[in-house]
Protein backbone atom coordinates (compact mmCIF):
# COMPACT_ATOMS: atom_id res chain seq x y z
CA UNK A 1 0.00 0.00 0.00
CA UNK A 2 1.20 3.62 -0.97
CA UNK A 3 2.18 6.31 1.34
CA UNK A 4 -0.80 8.28 3.23
CA UNK A 5 -0.61 10.87 0.79
CA UNK A 6 -0.24 9.02 -2.51
CA UNK A 7 -1.68 6.03 -4.31
CA UNK A 8 -0.47 3.80 -7.15
CA UNK A 9 -2.25 6.04 -9.92
CA UNK A 10 -0.76 9.53 -8.80
CA UNK A 11 2.46 10.33 -11.05
CA UNK A 12 4.17 12.98 -9.32
CA UNK A 13 5.87 16.17 -10.85
CA UNK A 14 5.66 19.35 -10.56
CA UNK A 15 3.48 20.27 -14.34
CA UNK A 16 1.21 23.30 -14.85
CA UNK A 17 -1.51 20.24 -15.26
CA UNK A 18 -0.05 19.04 -11.32
CA UNK A 19 0.16 22.80 -10.20
CA UNK A 20 -3.45 22.94 -10.66
CA UNK A 21 -5.91 23.44 -8.07
CA UNK A 22 -8.08 19.91 -7.78
CA UNK A 23 -10.99 21.39 -7.66
CA UNK A 24 -10.52 22.81 -11.46
CA UNK A 25 -9.14 19.76 -12.66
CA UNK A 26 -12.59 17.21 -11.32
CA UNK A 27 -15.06 20.23 -12.81
CA UNK A 28 -12.92 20.46 -16.14
CA UNK A 29 -12.63 15.87 -16.10
CA UNK A 30 -16.25 15.74 -15.28
CA UNK A 31 -17.38 18.29 -18.22
CA UNK A 32 -14.97 16.42 -20.49
CA UNK A 33 -16.43 12.88 -20.33
CA UNK A 34 -20.13 14.55 -20.09
CA UNK A 35 -18.86 15.93 -23.81
CA UNK A 36 -17.54 12.60 -24.65
CA UNK A 37 -20.97 10.83 -23.64
CA UNK A 38 -23.19 13.30 -25.44
CA UNK A 39 -21.26 12.72 -28.79
CA UNK A 40 -23.36 10.43 -31.22
CA UNK A 41 -21.53 7.34 -31.66
CA UNK A 42 -21.96 7.58 -35.19
CA UNK A 43 -19.15 10.61 -35.39
CA UNK A 44 -15.98 8.24 -35.69
CA UNK A 45 -13.60 10.63 -35.99
CA UNK A 46 -15.02 13.15 -33.24
CA UNK A 47 -13.55 10.75 -30.82
CA UNK A 48 -10.08 10.55 -31.96
CA UNK A 49 -10.37 14.49 -31.76
CA UNK A 50 -10.97 13.80 -27.75
CA UNK A 51 -8.22 11.52 -27.49
CA UNK A 52 -5.87 14.05 -29.14
CA UNK A 53 -7.10 16.49 -26.57
CA UNK A 54 -5.95 13.94 -23.90
CA UNK A 55 -3.02 13.19 -25.46
CA UNK A 56 -2.08 17.15 -25.23
CA UNK A 57 -3.21 16.91 -21.69
CA UNK A 58 -0.67 14.44 -21.60
CA UNK A 59 2.24 15.86 -22.98
CA UNK A 60 1.64 19.12 -20.33
CA UNK A 61 1.73 16.78 -18.13
CA UNK A 62 4.90 14.79 -18.82
CA UNK A 63 2.91 11.65 -18.44
CA UNK A 64 3.93 8.66 -20.52
CA UNK A 65 1.45 6.94 -22.85
CA UNK A 66 3.05 3.59 -21.72
CA UNK A 67 1.76 4.57 -17.96
CA UNK A 68 -1.55 5.18 -18.82
CA UNK A 69 -1.67 2.15 -20.99
CA UNK A 70 -1.04 0.06 -18.21
CA UNK A 71 -2.93 1.31 -15.76
CA UNK A 72 -6.34 1.53 -18.73
CA UNK A 73 -5.73 -2.07 -18.50
CA UNK A 74 -8.16 -1.79 -15.19
CA UNK A 75 -11.13 -1.17 -18.13
CA UNK A 76 -10.36 -4.64 -19.16
CA UNK A 77 -13.43 -6.84 -17.40
CA UNK A 78 -15.98 -4.85 -19.26
CA UNK A 79 -14.82 -5.00 -22.56
CA UNK A 80 -15.96 -8.59 -22.65
CA UNK A 81 -19.67 -7.20 -22.61
CA UNK A 82 -18.85 -5.21 -25.45
CA UNK A 83 -17.53 -7.87 -27.60
CA UNK A 84 -20.07 -10.07 -27.10
CA UNK A 85 -23.01 -7.35 -28.35
CA UNK A 86 -21.74 -7.83 -32.32
CA UNK A 87 -23.09 -11.69 -32.12
CA UNK A 88 -25.78 -11.14 -29.69
CA UNK A 89 -27.43 -8.07 -31.54
CA UNK A 90 -30.45 -7.86 -33.88
CA UNK A 91 -31.22 -7.10 -37.45
CA UNK A 92 -29.56 -5.96 -40.12
CA UNK A 93 -26.03 -8.26 -40.38
CA UNK A 94 -23.58 -7.71 -41.89
CA UNK A 95 -21.13 -10.37 -43.35
CA UNK A 96 -17.22 -10.42 -43.07
CA UNK A 97 -15.08 -13.19 -44.04
CA UNK A 98 -15.18 -16.29 -43.39
CA UNK A 99 -19.34 -16.38 -43.77
CA UNK A 100 -19.17 -14.96 -40.23
CA UNK A 101 -22.42 -12.53 -39.69
CA UNK A 102 -22.15 -9.67 -37.11
CA UNK A 103 -24.94 -7.44 -35.78
CA UNK A 104 -24.57 -4.12 -37.29
CA UNK A 105 -26.55 -1.98 -34.07
CA UNK A 106 -24.51 -4.48 -32.00
CA UNK A 107 -21.47 -3.53 -34.25
CA UNK A 108 -22.19 -0.04 -33.20
CA UNK A 109 -23.31 -0.75 -30.09
CA UNK A 110 -20.18 -2.13 -28.85
CA UNK A 111 -17.81 0.86 -30.61
CA UNK A 112 -19.66 3.01 -28.61
CA UNK A 113 -19.36 1.13 -24.85
CA UNK A 114 -15.67 0.96 -25.96
CA UNK A 115 -14.75 4.09 -27.51
CA UNK A 116 -16.70 6.25 -24.29
CA UNK A 117 -15.63 3.83 -21.99
CA UNK A 118 -11.69 4.10 -22.93
CA UNK A 119 -12.34 7.94 -23.07
CA UNK A 120 -13.62 7.80 -20.00
CA UNK A 121 -11.20 6.19 -18.03
CA UNK A 122 -8.30 7.48 -20.01
CA UNK A 123 -9.84 10.87 -18.57
CA UNK A 124 -10.27 10.01 -14.96
CA UNK A 125 -6.63 8.23 -14.92
CA UNK A 126 -5.36 11.61 -16.04
CA UNK A 127 -7.28 13.28 -13.02
CA UNK A 128 -5.78 10.94 -10.67
CA UNK A 129 -2.22 11.22 -11.75
CA UNK A 130 -1.52 14.81 -11.89
CA UNK A 131 -3.78 15.09 -8.13
CA UNK A 132 -2.85 13.44 -4.93
CA UNK A 133 -6.10 11.99 -3.34
CA UNK A 134 -5.67 14.15 -0.10
CA UNK A 135 -5.80 17.39 -2.76
CA UNK A 136 -9.34 15.32 -4.39
CA UNK A 137 -10.35 15.66 -1.27
CA UNK A 138 -9.75 19.38 -0.82
CA UNK A 139 -11.16 20.12 -4.38
CA UNK A 140 -14.55 18.11 -3.28
CA UNK A 141 -14.33 20.20 -0.25
CA UNK A 142 -14.26 23.55 -1.64
CA UNK A 143 -16.69 22.41 -4.38
CA UNK A 144 -19.33 22.27 -1.57
CA UNK A 145 -19.74 18.25 -2.04
CA UNK A 146 -21.67 17.04 0.83
CA UNK A 147 -19.88 17.43 4.04
CA UNK A 148 -20.52 13.94 5.30
CA UNK A 149 -18.94 12.40 1.82
CA UNK A 150 -15.57 14.59 2.39
CA UNK A 151 -15.27 13.24 6.05
CA UNK A 152 -15.49 9.93 5.01
CA UNK A 153 -13.42 9.91 2.30
CA UNK A 154 -11.11 11.24 4.52
CA UNK A 155 -10.94 8.92 6.80
CA UNK A 156 -10.88 6.17 4.61
CA UNK A 157 -7.55 8.02 3.01
CA UNK A 158 -5.92 7.16 6.85
CA UNK A 159 -7.61 4.15 7.78
CA UNK A 160 -7.72 1.92 4.85
CA UNK A 161 -3.57 1.25 5.81
CA UNK A 162 -4.44 0.91 9.63
CA UNK A 163 -7.18 -1.73 8.93
CA UNK A 164 -5.08 -3.48 6.26
CA UNK A 165 -2.14 -3.57 8.72
CA UNK A 166 -4.32 -5.21 11.40
CA UNK A 167 -5.99 -8.06 8.95
CA UNK A 168 -2.54 -8.60 8.40
CA UNK A 169 -1.53 -8.95 12.01
CA UNK A 170 -4.70 -11.26 12.64
CA UNK A 171 -4.03 -13.27 9.38
CA UNK A 172 -0.10 -14.13 10.66
CA UNK A 173 -1.70 -14.81 14.15
CA UNK A 174 -3.82 -17.44 12.46
CA UNK A 175 -1.14 -19.10 10.29
CA UNK A 176 1.39 -18.93 13.33
CA UNK A 177 -1.24 -21.24 15.36
CA UNK A 178 -1.13 -23.73 12.06
CA UNK A 179 -3.99 -22.38 10.07
CA UNK A 180 -4.10 -23.32 6.72
CA UNK A 181 -7.36 -23.03 4.79
CA UNK A 182 -7.07 -25.26 1.39
CA UNK A 183 -10.72 -25.81 1.24
CA UNK A 184 -13.85 -23.99 1.50
CA UNK A 185 -15.09 -25.78 4.48
CA UNK A 186 -11.78 -24.81 6.40
CA UNK A 187 -12.54 -21.18 5.78
CA UNK A 188 -14.48 -20.74 8.75
CA UNK A 189 -11.31 -19.26 10.69
CA UNK A 190 -11.14 -16.95 7.89
CA UNK A 191 -14.85 -15.55 7.85
CA UNK A 192 -14.73 -15.43 11.67
CA UNK A 193 -11.19 -13.15 11.10
CA UNK A 194 -13.48 -11.25 8.71
CA UNK A 195 -16.19 -10.63 11.64
CA UNK A 196 -13.71 -9.81 14.70
CA UNK A 197 -12.11 -7.40 12.18
CA UNK A 198 -14.90 -5.40 11.31
CA UNK A 199 -15.82 -5.69 14.96
CA UNK A 200 -12.87 -3.96 15.79
CA UNK A 201 -12.89 -1.42 13.08
CA UNK A 202 -16.41 -0.50 14.35
CA UNK A 203 -14.87 0.27 17.82
CA UNK A 204 -11.78 2.09 16.23
CA UNK A 205 -14.29 4.32 14.31
CA UNK A 206 -16.37 5.23 17.90
CA UNK A 207 -12.98 5.74 19.36
CA UNK A 208 -11.84 8.49 16.71
CA UNK A 209 -15.34 9.95 16.46
CA UNK A 210 -14.89 10.64 20.61
CA UNK A 211 -11.25 12.09 19.96
CA UNK A 212 -12.87 14.10 16.94
CA UNK A 213 -15.19 15.47 19.47
CA UNK A 214 -12.72 16.13 22.46
CA UNK A 215 -10.99 18.54 19.80
CA UNK A 216 -14.02 20.03 18.93
CA UNK A 217 -15.56 18.39 15.63
CA UNK A 218 -19.11 19.76 15.37
CA UNK A 219 -19.97 17.44 12.22
CA UNK A 220 -17.93 20.06 9.38
CA UNK A 221 -14.48 19.77 8.56
CA UNK A 222 -12.40 22.73 8.96
CA UNK A 223 -11.54 24.26 5.75
CA UNK A 224 -7.87 22.43 5.10
CA UNK A 225 -6.44 25.19 2.86
CA UNK A 226 -6.56 28.90 2.40
CA UNK A 227 -5.72 28.97 -0.85
CA UNK A 228 -7.84 30.71 -3.53
CA UNK A 229 -8.34 29.75 -6.97
CA UNK A 230 -7.76 32.46 -9.32
CA UNK A 231 -9.67 33.15 -12.60
CA UNK A 232 -6.99 32.02 -14.65
CA UNK A 233 -6.85 28.88 -13.30
CA UNK A 234 -10.10 28.39 -13.94
CA UNK A 235 -9.76 29.33 -17.55
CA UNK A 236 -7.15 27.29 -18.12
CA UNK A 237 -9.30 24.16 -16.58
CA UNK A 238 -12.47 25.13 -18.71
CA UNK A 239 -10.59 25.60 -21.72
CA UNK A 240 -10.32 21.60 -22.18
CA UNK A 241 -14.07 21.71 -21.81
CA UNK A 242 -14.53 24.16 -24.33
CA UNK A 243 -12.41 21.96 -26.98
CA UNK A 244 -14.68 18.78 -25.48
CA UNK A 245 -17.72 20.96 -26.00
CA UNK A 246 -16.43 21.92 -29.56
CA UNK A 247 -15.96 18.82 -30.65
CA UNK A 248 -18.96 17.24 -29.54
CA UNK A 249 -21.26 19.88 -31.12
CA UNK A 250 -19.57 19.34 -34.12
CA UNK A 251 -19.96 15.79 -33.61
CA UNK A 252 -24.06 16.42 -33.84
CA UNK A 253 -23.80 18.73 -36.80
CA UNK A 254 -21.95 16.03 -38.52
CA UNK A 255 -23.40 13.08 -37.62
CA UNK B 1 -12.77 33.87 20.53
CA UNK B 2 -14.59 35.96 23.51
CA UNK B 3 -14.08 33.12 26.68
CA UNK B 4 -10.36 33.21 26.17
CA UNK B 5 -9.17 32.24 29.98
CA UNK B 6 -6.81 35.37 31.56
CA UNK B 7 -2.95 34.56 31.31
CA UNK B 8 -1.92 32.85 34.13
CA UNK B 9 0.60 35.51 35.39
CA UNK B 10 -2.13 37.84 35.87
CA UNK B 11 -2.23 39.34 39.26
CA UNK B 12 -5.83 38.64 39.75
CA UNK B 13 -7.56 40.53 42.86
CA UNK B 14 -9.61 37.07 43.42
CA UNK B 15 -7.66 33.79 43.92
CA UNK B 16 -8.01 32.31 40.58
CA UNK B 17 -9.95 29.28 39.71
CA UNK B 18 -8.43 25.88 39.72
CA UNK B 19 -7.86 24.21 36.65
CA UNK B 20 -9.88 21.45 37.61
CA UNK B 21 -12.50 21.10 39.87
CA UNK B 22 -14.77 17.91 40.73
CA UNK B 23 -17.53 18.06 43.33
CA UNK B 24 -19.55 14.52 44.57
CA UNK B 25 -19.46 13.75 40.65
CA UNK B 26 -21.25 10.12 40.14
CA UNK B 27 -22.32 8.10 37.32
CA UNK B 28 -24.07 5.26 36.32
CA UNK B 29 -24.01 3.40 32.37
CA UNK B 30 -27.37 3.55 30.91
CA UNK B 31 -26.78 -0.43 31.15
CA UNK B 32 -27.34 0.57 34.98
CA UNK B 33 -23.42 -0.43 35.87
CA UNK B 34 -22.52 2.44 38.48
CA UNK B 35 -19.00 3.62 37.57
CA UNK B 36 -18.04 6.44 40.08
CA UNK B 37 -19.31 7.05 43.38
CA UNK B 38 -19.04 10.68 44.25
CA UNK B 39 -15.64 12.17 43.33
CA UNK B 40 -13.98 14.86 44.26
CA UNK B 41 -11.10 16.13 42.81
CA UNK B 42 -9.24 19.81 43.01
CA UNK B 43 -6.04 20.16 40.70
CA UNK B 44 -4.74 23.90 40.59
CA UNK B 45 -3.24 25.59 38.07
CA UNK B 46 -0.15 24.16 36.69
CA UNK B 47 -0.25 21.05 38.45
CA UNK B 48 1.02 17.67 37.23
CA UNK B 49 -1.35 14.62 38.88
CA UNK B 50 -1.33 11.35 38.34
CA UNK B 51 -4.48 9.51 38.55
CA UNK B 52 -3.62 5.82 39.47
CA UNK B 53 -5.92 2.59 39.93
CA UNK B 54 -6.46 -0.64 38.24
CA UNK B 55 -8.48 -1.11 35.65
CA UNK B 56 -11.94 -1.63 35.63
CA UNK B 57 -11.92 1.41 38.67
CA UNK B 58 -13.31 3.93 36.40
CA UNK B 59 -10.29 6.47 35.10
CA UNK B 60 -11.86 6.48 31.86
CA UNK B 61 -15.08 7.43 32.66
CA UNK B 62 -13.70 10.08 34.82
CA UNK B 63 -11.63 11.54 31.88
CA UNK B 64 -14.73 11.71 29.52
CA UNK B 65 -16.83 13.56 32.31
CA UNK B 66 -14.10 16.37 32.15
CA UNK B 67 -14.72 17.39 28.41
CA UNK B 68 -18.39 16.66 28.88
CA UNK B 69 -18.64 13.98 26.41
CA UNK B 70 -20.66 11.84 29.74
CA UNK B 71 -22.89 13.76 31.54
CA UNK B 72 -22.98 12.97 35.24
CA UNK B 73 -25.77 11.72 37.43
CA UNK B 74 -24.53 13.96 40.34
CA UNK B 75 -21.96 16.06 40.59
CA UNK B 76 -20.43 19.15 39.17
CA UNK B 77 -16.78 19.93 37.07
CA UNK B 78 -15.58 22.33 36.32
CA UNK B 79 -12.53 23.32 34.65
CA UNK B 80 -10.99 27.04 35.24
CA UNK B 81 -13.89 28.39 36.54
CA UNK B 82 -16.12 27.44 33.96
CA UNK B 83 -18.94 24.56 34.71
CA UNK B 84 -19.04 21.72 31.99
CA UNK B 85 -22.85 22.13 30.72
CA UNK B 86 -23.76 22.11 27.49
CA UNK B 87 -23.86 25.63 26.59
CA UNK B 88 -19.90 26.12 26.98
CA UNK B 89 -19.51 22.81 25.88
CA UNK B 90 -16.96 23.97 22.93
CA UNK B 91 -14.85 26.25 25.08
CA UNK B 92 -15.03 23.48 27.63
CA UNK B 93 -13.71 21.19 25.07
CA UNK B 94 -10.95 23.51 23.97
CA UNK B 95 -9.75 24.01 28.05
CA UNK B 96 -9.60 20.31 28.32
CA UNK B 97 -7.20 18.78 26.09
CA UNK B 98 -7.47 15.11 25.90
CA UNK B 99 -4.27 12.90 24.73
CA UNK B 100 -5.84 9.32 24.23
CA UNK B 101 -4.14 6.29 24.45
CA UNK B 102 -4.08 5.21 20.66
CA UNK B 103 -2.71 8.00 18.52
CA UNK B 104 -4.29 6.02 15.55
CA UNK B 105 -7.13 6.94 16.99
CA UNK B 106 -6.43 10.63 17.37
CA UNK B 107 -4.43 10.86 14.19
CA UNK B 108 -7.12 10.38 11.54
CA UNK B 109 -6.09 13.04 9.11
CA UNK B 110 -3.64 12.14 5.74
CA UNK B 111 -0.58 14.77 7.17
CA UNK B 112 0.13 15.55 10.92
CA UNK B 113 0.66 19.21 10.01
CA UNK B 114 -3.53 19.01 8.91
CA UNK B 115 -4.25 17.19 12.25
CA UNK B 116 -2.15 19.25 14.57
CA UNK B 117 -4.33 22.36 12.91
CA UNK B 118 -7.82 20.60 13.23
CA UNK B 119 -8.89 21.08 17.13
CA UNK B 120 -7.62 24.97 16.76
CA UNK B 121 -9.65 24.91 13.20
CA UNK B 122 -12.51 23.99 15.06
CA UNK B 123 -12.28 26.49 18.34
CA UNK B 124 -12.07 29.15 15.19
CA UNK B 125 -8.54 29.97 15.05
CA UNK B 126 -7.47 30.51 11.19
CA UNK B 127 -4.66 32.04 8.96
CA UNK B 128 -1.44 33.36 10.23
CA UNK B 129 -2.40 32.02 13.99
CA UNK B 130 -3.49 28.69 13.22
CA UNK B 131 -0.07 28.14 11.10
CA UNK B 132 1.99 29.45 14.19
CA UNK B 133 -0.25 27.31 16.60
CA UNK B 134 1.15 24.48 14.19
CA UNK B 135 4.13 25.12 14.40
CA UNK B 136 5.01 25.95 18.10
CA UNK B 137 2.92 22.83 18.88
CA UNK B 138 5.09 20.49 16.65
CA UNK B 139 8.02 22.42 17.77
CA UNK B 140 7.00 21.87 21.42
CA UNK B 141 7.54 18.38 21.00
CA UNK B 142 9.95 18.02 18.92
CA UNK B 143 7.97 16.85 15.17
CA UNK B 144 8.41 20.07 13.39
CA UNK B 145 10.35 18.22 10.33
CA UNK B 146 7.70 15.88 9.98
CA UNK B 147 5.27 18.10 9.23
CA UNK B 148 4.35 17.48 6.08
CA UNK B 149 4.45 13.41 6.36
CA UNK B 150 1.63 10.85 7.04
CA UNK B 151 1.12 9.62 10.26
CA UNK B 152 1.12 6.13 8.96
CA UNK B 153 5.26 7.05 8.58
CA UNK B 154 5.83 7.66 11.83
CA UNK B 155 6.94 5.11 14.81
CA UNK B 156 5.07 4.74 17.86
CA UNK B 157 6.60 7.35 19.96
CA UNK B 158 6.65 9.81 17.30
CA UNK B 159 2.93 9.38 16.52
CA UNK B 160 2.47 9.80 20.41
CA UNK B 161 4.35 12.93 20.58
CA UNK B 162 2.29 14.37 17.27
CA UNK B 163 -0.85 13.25 19.43
CA UNK B 164 0.58 15.43 22.02
CA UNK B 165 1.04 18.16 19.66
CA UNK B 166 -2.61 17.78 18.38
CA UNK B 167 -4.02 18.43 21.73
CA UNK B 168 -1.15 21.55 22.62
CA UNK B 169 -2.47 23.25 19.82
CA UNK B 170 -5.71 23.92 21.35
CA UNK B 171 -3.60 25.76 24.18
CA UNK B 172 -5.51 23.72 26.54
CA UNK B 173 -6.09 25.14 30.64
CA UNK B 174 -5.47 21.17 31.45
CA UNK B 175 -3.78 18.03 29.56
CA UNK B 176 -5.59 14.93 30.27
CA UNK B 177 -2.83 11.81 29.22
CA UNK B 178 -4.58 8.42 28.82
CA UNK B 179 -1.71 5.90 29.58
CA UNK B 180 0.93 7.99 28.31
CA UNK B 181 3.54 5.36 27.84
CA UNK B 182 1.56 2.24 26.62
CA UNK B 183 3.59 0.39 23.54
CA UNK B 184 6.59 2.91 24.39
CA UNK B 185 9.95 1.42 23.67
CA UNK B 186 12.19 3.06 26.81
CA UNK B 187 13.49 5.58 24.17
CA UNK B 188 10.51 6.74 23.22
CA UNK B 189 9.13 6.40 26.67
CA UNK B 190 12.10 8.67 28.44
CA UNK B 191 11.82 11.21 25.17
CA UNK B 192 7.68 11.52 25.69
CA UNK B 193 8.58 12.67 29.25
CA UNK B 194 11.32 15.20 28.68
CA UNK B 195 8.51 16.51 26.80
CA UNK B 196 5.79 16.62 29.03
CA UNK B 197 8.33 17.83 32.21
CA UNK B 198 9.01 20.88 29.48
CA UNK B 199 5.50 21.84 29.49
CA UNK B 200 3.82 24.20 32.00
CA UNK B 201 0.61 23.36 31.23
CA UNK B 202 -1.77 21.60 34.32
CA UNK B 203 -1.50 18.00 33.98
CA UNK B 204 -3.67 15.30 35.00
CA UNK B 205 -2.12 11.76 33.59
CA UNK B 206 -4.11 8.69 33.82
CA UNK B 207 -1.79 5.71 34.22
CA UNK B 208 -0.73 2.09 36.23
CA UNK B 209 2.57 3.31 35.11
CA UNK B 210 3.85 3.78 38.50
CA UNK B 211 7.55 4.59 37.89
CA UNK B 212 6.60 7.30 35.11
CA UNK B 213 3.99 9.00 37.66
CA UNK B 214 6.45 9.30 39.96
CA UNK B 215 8.95 10.65 37.47
CA UNK B 216 6.16 13.28 36.30
CA UNK B 217 3.73 13.94 38.40
CA UNK B 218 4.55 14.85 42.37
CA UNK B 219 0.87 14.45 43.37
CA UNK B 220 -0.84 11.20 42.95
CA UNK B 221 -4.57 10.40 43.30
CA UNK B 222 -5.46 6.36 43.47
CA UNK B 223 -9.21 5.89 42.20
CA UNK B 224 -10.75 2.27 43.03
CA UNK B 225 -14.14 1.16 42.48
CA UNK B 226 -15.39 4.55 41.67
CA UNK B 227 -13.97 6.56 44.36
CA UNK B 228 -10.89 8.24 45.17
CA UNK B 229 -9.14 5.87 48.04
CA UNK B 230 -5.99 8.01 48.39
CA UNK B 231 -4.33 11.55 47.44
CA UNK B 232 -0.80 12.91 48.05
CA UNK B 233 2.65 13.06 46.96
CA UNK B 234 3.57 10.26 44.21
CA UNK B 235 6.61 9.14 46.32
CA UNK B 236 4.57 8.52 49.94
CA UNK B 237 1.54 6.74 48.24
CA UNK B 238 3.81 4.78 46.29
CA UNK B 239 5.95 3.50 49.85
CA UNK B 240 2.39 2.35 51.04
CA UNK B 241 2.68 -1.15 49.93
CA UNK B 242 0.22 -2.01 52.11
CA UNK B 243 -2.23 0.89 50.17
CA UNK B 244 -0.80 -0.46 46.75
CA UNK B 245 -1.90 -4.35 47.08
CA UNK B 246 -5.53 -3.41 48.02
CA UNK B 247 -5.84 -1.39 44.89
CA UNK B 248 -4.69 -3.80 42.50
CA UNK B 249 -1.32 -1.91 42.15
CA UNK B 250 1.98 -2.92 41.78
CA UNK B 251 5.54 -1.53 41.32
CA UNK B 252 7.80 -3.31 38.64
CA UNK B 253 10.40 -5.91 39.76
CA UNK B 254 13.70 -4.80 41.70
CA UNK B 255 11.50 -1.22 41.95
CA UNK B 256 11.76 -0.11 45.92
CA UNK B 257 11.36 3.45 47.31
Amino acid sequence: MGAGHSHPLYLPGESPVHRLPAEVKIVAAFGVVLCVVATPREAFWVFGGYLLLLAAVWVAARIPPGWIARRALIEAPFVVLAVLLPFTGGEPHVEIAGGVTLSEPGLLGAWNILVKGTLGVLTSLTLAATTPLRDLLLGLQRLHAPAIVVTIATLMLRYADVIVGEARRMRLARISRGHDPRFLWQAGATARGVGSLFVRSYERGERVHLAMVSRGWTGRMPALSQQRTSRAQWLTGLAAVGVAAALAVTGWVVA
Amino acid sequence: MSTAPEPATAAAPSPEPPSLEVRGLAFAYPDGHQALYGIDLTVRRGERVALLGPNGAGKTTLVLHLNGILTPGRGSVVVGGLPVEKQHLREIRRRVGIVFQDPDDQLFLPTVGEDVAFGPANFGVSGAELEARVEAALAAVGMSEHRDRSPLHLSGGQRRRVALATVLACEPEILVLDEPSTNLDPVARRELAEVLLGLDTTMLMVTHDLPYALQLCPRSVVLDDGVVVADGPTRELLRDTELLRRHRLELPFGFSL
